[in-house]
């Protein structure tokens, strides 16, 4: 894509050839990924296959060996995590990242960097996630690992930002706490044109929010496109993803 | 696009964000207070050892006064270690810093120390704090940058260079005061004692648990009510991801060990006033109690550093009257039972 194309037709987030390096392995040998504005991007991969890498190679928790990524505008390849934040970067990591010492109501503070959460957000925020709004003035750890999951994913939309990186937000949850998710995730982009990589196993989740789709295996991105594409490709899911069909739908 | 998230919703009658909307109906966490029953047990298992009432209680008090000096003292090294994973063992210099630098002023403010006023004896106290306190906090700051800086996140060069950085501190100080005692007289006012019925205490052991409890309350408010206090307490248990929110967690990290070298500086100067004199040595001999409070607290817990402080004291007090030999020995042995009951200490707060 060219630059002379504008802001809106530039993908947000651009990942050139990563590579990364954690200790004596060589986890992702060349990604390629583009996240257009405005989309809900799924990442999906095999066990291992780096998506979480990725995410945590964006955020700058791991530096790329080689490569660049790029977002909004900007060169981050080598930033400080804490100025990819401020740029404008929401990340719930795959363990969630809650401080358990801290209350449902310290976690949300925290986030708010720019000052006191504001009110209506709040609302908002309960009414995606009823629990975090009974749980208010409990200590973090005491909440179940739905709930738990709920806060990490209020603490992300606690702000308005420009990308939300949330790494298998229905890891070990029951069914009824997904289909919350999915209403989250929704909303969020309806409401506020959000754009939002999210890495996932569970593909019947990612098909029915997805609007593109990229495919991690060994390190790079073996296929991308559109969320309903694949979908409709049973052989290609087969392939990709190595899926049973019969156990998934 | 832009950044900025339309207000999504309708908001209904919106409760302030800072206070609780609801009442929180289901499990309350259970306040954990066994540890806090550990040193009134001490002390009545003491009682009957120790025999005379009187010679129990001026023990124990005098044990309080110095649990709270060692408590100054540790409450900025296990910050430290909980929030950068950081083993210092140079906070022992900060001490011997602190105690000297209040000896060098203390020749110049004899008028003021000796003079029979309480208020003109408390100027001069709080200046020698307050010149300990800022020579050991930009000591702190020189430290942190040339010595713990290059070696963050390595334990063994850690260990190497801080405990080199001790070693030098203290030969400095030999090089510049000689390697003899030298006196550190308390102001005229908080000399003596004070009689409860057949209890002398001393004065000076009464200020040094106000001062200790006054850092303690100190601490727990900025912990607890700011959000400097919000962030540090985050970063001992997830600095990653306070990173991850848009924190500098290096810059916070400075300004706490800043802040735990000029209390160790302040730990100095009471320590000090506690011994009446001063020896190069000083710092690193305090620092045994100390890493044992550390440990026994759970690293990055300051209530648990304010227990295992009393506790570790006067344990020591308790020993050193019974059975003197014993005195180091039953604080190893204290330590060794906390950490059977609870392998990483009374509150534990970091995963480490």
């Amino acid at each position: 894509m060219s630059d002379g194309d504008g802001a809106a037709a530039t993908p947000l987030l651009t990942l050139y050839g990563v590579n990364t390096h954690i200790g004596p392995y060589h986890i992702l040998q060349g990604v390629d990924l583009e996240v257009p504005r405005g989309s809900l991007t799924m990442l999906l991969g095999r066990n291992g296959a780096g998506k979480t890498t990725t995410l945590r190679t964006i955020m700058g928790l791991w530096h790329a060996s080689a490569g660049a990524v790029r977002f909004d505008g900007a060169d981050i390849t080598a930033w400080a995590t804490p100025d990819i934040a401020q740029a404008g970067i929401a990340y719930v990591p795959e363990n969630m990242g809650i401080f358990a010492d801290l209350t449902v109501r310290e976690n949300l503070l925290l986030a708010a960097r720019s000052g006191p959460i504001d009110e209506t957000r709040l609302r908002w925020i309960f009414s995606l996630f009823p629990a975090l709004e009974k749980f208010w003035s409990l200590a973090a750890g005491v909440l179940s690992g739905g709930q738990k999951q709920m806060l990490a994913v209020a603490r992300a939309i606690v702000e308005p930002r420009k990308l939300f990186l949330i790494d298998e937000p229905t890891k070990g949850l029951a069914p009824a706490v997904i289909a919350n998710m999915i209403a989250a995730f929704r909303e969020l982009k309806k409401s506020s044109g959000a754009t939002i990589l999210v890495v996932e196993q569970n593909f019947l989740f990612a098909k029915s929010l997805g609007d593109a789709v990229a495919v991690m295996d060994n390190g790079r991105i073996v296929h991308s496109g559109s969320m309903a594409a694949l979908a409709e490709d049973h052989d290609l899911q087969h392939r990709l993803l190595g899926l049973s069909l019969a156990s998934h739908q | 696009m832009s950044d900025v998230a339309a207000k999504p919703g309708e908001a209904p009658a919106a409760a302030p964000a800072d206070k609780a909307p609801a009442k929180p109906a289901l499990p309350a966490r259970r306040r954990d207070l066994a540890p806090l029953l550990l040193l009134p047990v001490l002390a009545l298992v003491a009682l009957p050892l120790v025999g005379s009432l009187s010679t129990w209680a001026t023990l124990t008090l005098s044990g309080l006064a110095m649990g709270m000096i060692i408590f100054i003292i540790a409450s900025g090294l296990t910050l430290v270690f909980g929030l950068m994973n950081v083993l210092n063992f140079g906070h022992g210099a900060f001490i011997s810093v602190g105690a000297y630098a209040a000896a060098v002023l203390a020749p110049a403010l004899t008028g003021l120390m000796r003079a029979d006023a309480l208020a003109l004896n408390l100027v001069a106290l709080l200046a020698l704090i307050a010149l300990a306190m800022a020579v050991t906090a930009v000591i702190g700051y020189a430290f942190e940058r040339a010595i713990i800086m290059p070696v963050y996140g390595q334990h063994l060069k850690q260990i190497l260079v801080t405990v080199g950085g001790l070693i030098v501190a203290e030969q400095l100080i030999v090089a510049v005061f000689g390697p003899v005692q030298i006196p550190l007289l308390l102001p005229a006012a908080f000399r003596g004692s004070v009689i409860f019925g057949d209890v002398a205490i001393e004065r000076y052991r009464l200020i040094a648990v106000v001062v200790g409890l006054a850092i303690f309350i100190a601490m727990l408010l900025v912990l607890n009510r700011t959000r400097i206090g919000l962030l540090i307490r985050a970063g001992v248990e997830n600095g990653e991801m306070v990173e991850a929110l848009g924190y500098h967690i290096r810059r916070l990290f400075v300004g706490v060990f800043m802040a735990g070298s000029a209390l160790a500086g302040l730990g100095g100067v009471m320590w000090g006033f506690y011994r009446e004199q001063l020896t190069p040595g000083m710092g690193m001999d305090v620092m045994v109690l100390v890493f044992i409070v550390v440990v026994i607290g759970g690293l990055g817990s300051v209530g648990g550093c304010f227990i295992g402080s009393l506790l570790v004291a006067v344990m020591a007090n308790y020993t050193g009257f019974l059975a003197p030999k014993l005195a180091l020995g039953s604080n190893i042995l204290l330590m060794a039972a906390i950490l059977l009951w609870r392998s990483r200490g009374l509150y534990p707060v970091t995963q480490r």
